[in-house]
C-alpha cells in the first residue's frame, strides 16, 4: 500500500524524502495501470515534476513548505486550471484553456501539494457511473468490469488504484459520495459554502460542493483544512476559516446520540441491497460500541428528494449551460446567422445526458409547468431542511448506506436513466438540506466490491462527522485488497511508510 | 398533476434549449423525460400548500466589498479562448439577416 498524505507530507517537510521522488513512484504507478482504469483526462507530468521540485526547494532553503508538501493530488476536470484544458469531459470546451485558477487549486499549491492531472467525469457532473464523458469510460481499479461510479469517478479510482493519495472532486447529489463508497475510499461533501466554487464549472449552483478523497479519514481532514474557509471570490461562501478537523479525530463518539435514518436504510426503500444493510447494521454495532447511543429514526421527507432533485437540479443546470453558445470559448460549429450557430454548436457539443437534463429543466421551469414541477419541488425541499432540523434536536449525526449497492457492470444501467438516478437516493438529501456528509468504506459486499457508510451532520458539523467517520474507519472489517495500490510484478507499488 | 409530456412538447423543450434532435431522438428523450416526471408525481401525495419554497440552503444575503480595484483577467488571454476574435471583440456570425 502506498504511504498516506499524512504521512508523504510529514516526510517531505522533514527532508526526510524528497517531493521528487514521491511524485516520480505515483507516477509510476499511473502507467502501470491508467491505460486499464482511465482515471485522467489529462496527466501533467510535467508540470508535476515542476511543482514537487519547488517544493523540495522551499525544504532546502527552509521555507515552509505547507501542510501538503510533496503529496500528489489530482483535480476533477470540472475545475479550473488557468493555462491548463478543463473540459468537463465534454466535447463543447474542446480546447479551452481558462485564464484563472479555481480557488481550491491555488489553496491546495499554497499548501505544498502537487497537482498530477484532471481527472475524468460524467459530463458536466451529469451521471452517477463516469459512463457519460466524451473521453471514454472509467473503470473501477477494483474490478474493471464494474464502474467507479460517478460523477468524479476519475477522482475516486485514482486514489482507489494508488496513482494519487488525494484528490478533490465535486458533488451535487452524490457524486463525492457514491463513487467513493464503489471505490472503497473515503469522499466527503462538506457544509454547503465550507469551499469556495470559485473557478468550479457550474451544474447547479444551489447544490454544488467541492470536496476531498482519500484513503484515511485524516487524509481528508488534512486536505478540507486546506482548502476550506472564507473566499471573498464566492458570494456563497461561509464567512469563517475552516474548521479544525485533524486535532479531533481521536476524540472518539462516546456519549453521541447516531440515528439510522429509517426510510433510506429500512425495508421501505426499495433497492437498498441486503449485504449493504448488513454492513450498515455493523457499522450502527460499532458506533454504539464505541460509546455511542444509536437507535432508528424517521426522516420522513427524505423519501422525497429524489423527485424533488430531479425537478430542482436539471432547471438550475438549464440556466448554468446556457452559455455554452459557441461566442466566448470552447466548441464553435459555423453557420450563416448567429441563432443556428449557437444551435449547432450545443447539438454537437453536448451528449445525450446533458442534453436530457437540460430539455428536463427547461421544461420544468416553463409557462404552465413551473409550479407543478418546480415550485412543488422548492416546496419539498423546505420539508426536507425541516425535517432534519427535527432530527437533530434529538440526534447529533445521522447514518444511512451510502449507496444502494456495490458497484455494477459497465452498461447495467445505461440504457434507462431513471434507473440510475435510482443510485443518489441516499445522497441527495444533504445536497438538498446544504449540510455535510461523507461516505466512509465499511467492509465488502457479497460481490466482494466495498460498501460504504454514509455519516450526516447538520450545518457547519463537519468536526462531529469526521470524529464518527475516525471510529468506523477503526471499526471496519477488512477492505478490499487492491484499494491503494496497484499491484506491479506481485508487489504493491510504493510503501514508503 | 399535469399530463405526460409529449413528444411535441419534447421539440418545442429543445426548440427552446437550442437543441436539434432528429426524430428518433425526440421519440428516446420523450419516454425518458416521461419516466423521472412520472417519479416526480410522488410529490403530488403531500399537502404543500403552506409550505413556502426554498430556493437555496443559506440564508442568502448581499455581500460587499471596498470599492477598489482588484484583480481581473488578461483580455489577451480571455480572448486566445474563443473560437473567433476581430478587433479585440468576439466576433460572430451576423444576429439578424443574411452576412453581408
Amino acid at each position: 500500500m502506498s504511504p498516506s498524505a499524512v504521512e508523504i507530507a510529514a516526510a517531505v517537510r522533514s527532508g526526510e524524502r524528497s517531493a521528487r521522488e514521491v511524485l516520480e513512484e505515483h507516477l509510476a504507478a499511473v502507467d502501470a495501470r491508467e491505460d486499464e482504469v482511465h482515471a485522467f483526462n489529462l496527466v501533467l507530468a510535467d508540470e508535476a515534476r515542476a511543482a514537487a521540485d519547488a517544493v523540495d526547494a522551499a525544504v532546502a532553503a527552509g521555507t515552509d513548505p505547507g501542510p501538503l508538501a510533496g503529496v500528489p493530488v489530482a483535480l476533477k476536470d470540472n475545475m479550473c486550471t488557468r493555462g491548463v484544458p478543463t473540459t468537463c469531459s465534454s466535447r463543447i470546451l474542446d480546447g479551452w484553456r481558462p485564464p484563472y485558477d479555481a480557488t481550491v487549486v491555488e489553496r491546495l499549491t499554497a499548501a505544498g501539494a502537487v497537482a498530477v492531472g484532471k481527472t475524468n467525469l460524467d459530463e458536466f457532473a451529469m451521471g452517477s457511473s463516469t459512463e457519460n464523458s466524451a473521453f471514454g469510460v472509467t473503470r473501477n481499479p477494483l474490478d474493471p468490469t464494474k464502474v467507479p461510479g460517478g460523477s468524479s469517478g476519475g477522482s475516486a479510482a485514482a486514489v482507489a488504484a494508488g496513482f494519487v493519495p488525494l484528490s478533490l472532486g465535486s458533488d451535487t447529489g452524490g457524486s463525492i459520495r457514491q463513487p467513493a463508497a464503489l471505490c472503497g475510499v473515503v469522499g466527503v461533501k462538506p457544509t454547503y459554502g465550507a469551499v469556495s466554487r470559485y473557478g468550479l464549472v457550474a451544474f447547479a449552483s444551489s447544490l454544488d460542493q467541492i470536496g476531498p478523497f482519500s484513503r484515511t479519514v485524516a487524509d481528508s481532514a488534512l486536505l478540507l483544512e486546506a482548502i476550506g474557509g472564507h473566499d471573498p471570490r464566492d458570494s456563497t461562501s461561509i464567512p469563517d476559516p475552516a474548521p479544525d478537523l485533524t486535532s479531533v479525530l481521536d476524540r472518539g463518539v462516546e456519549g453521541m446520540r447516531i440515528g439510522i435514518i429509517e426510510e433510506l436504510s429500512g425495508d421501505g426503500l426499495e433497492g437498498i441491497a441486503g449485504d449493504v444493510r448488513v454492513r450498515l447494521g455493523e457499522a450502527a454495532a460499532a458506533l454504539e460500541a464505541a460509546g455511542a447511543t444509536v437507535e432508528t429514526t424517521s426522516v420522513p421527507s427524505t423519501v422525497y428528494g429524489l423527485s424533488a432533485y430531479y425537478v430542482i437540479a436539471p432547471a438550475e443546470a438549464s440556466s448554468n449551460l446556457a452559455r455554452y453558445d459557441g461566442v466566448r470559448f470552447g466548441l464553435r460549429v459555423d453557420a450563416p446567422n448567429a441563432g443556428d450557430m449557437n444551435t449547432a454548436t450545443r447539438t454537437a457539443g453536448f451528449g445525450d445526458e446533458v442534453k436530457r437534463r437540460i430539455m428536463l429543466g427547461t421544461y420544468a421551469l416553463s409557462a404552465g409547468y413551473y409550479d407543478a414541477y418546480y415550485g412543488k419541488s422548492q416546496k419539498v425541499r423546505t420539508l426536507i431542511v425541516r425535517d432534519f432540523a427535527r432530527a437533530y434536536e434529538d440526534f447529533d449525526l445521522l447514518l444511512s448506506p451510502t449507496a444502494p449497492t456495490t458497484a455494477f457492470p459497465i452498461g447495467a444501467k445505461t440504457a434507462d436513466p431513471m434507473t440510475m438516478y435510482l443510485n443518489d437516493v441516499c445522497t441527495i438529501p444533504s445536497n438538498l438540506a446544504g449540510h455535510p456528509a461523507m461516505s466512509v468504506p465499511f467492509g465488502l459486499g457479497d460481490d466482494g466490491m466495498p460498501v460504504g457508510v454514509q455519516v450526516l451532520a447538520p450545518a457547519t458539523g463537519e468536526a462531529t462527522m469526521f470524529r464518527a467517520a475516525a471510529v468506523l474507519e477503526a471499526a471496519a472489517p477488512a477492505g478490499h485488497p487492491l484499494v491503494g495500490g496497484a499491484l506491479v510484478g506481485g508487489a504493491p507499488t510504493g510503501g514508503a511508510s | 398533476m399535469t399530463d405526460r409530456i409529449t413528444r411535441d412538447d419534447v421539440a418545442h423543450v429543445a426548440d427552446l434549449a437550442r437543441l436539434t434532435l432528429a426524430d428518433d431522438e425526440l421519440d428516446a428523450f420523450t419516454g425518458q423525460l416521461a419516466a423521472v416526471l412520472d417519479h416526480a408525481a410522488d410529490l403530488d401525495a403531500l399537502d404543500l400548500d403552506d409550505v413556502p419554497p426554498t430556493a437555496h440552503p443559506l440564508p442568502l444575503r448581499n455581500v460587499l466589498r471596498p470599492d477598489v480595484v482588484g484583480e481581473t483577467s488578461d483580455r489577451a488571454e480571455v480572448l486566445a479562448a474563443a473560437p473567433s476574435v476581430e478587433a479585440e471583440q468576439f466576433r460572430v456570425p451576423p444576429v439578424l439577416g443574411e452576412a453581408p
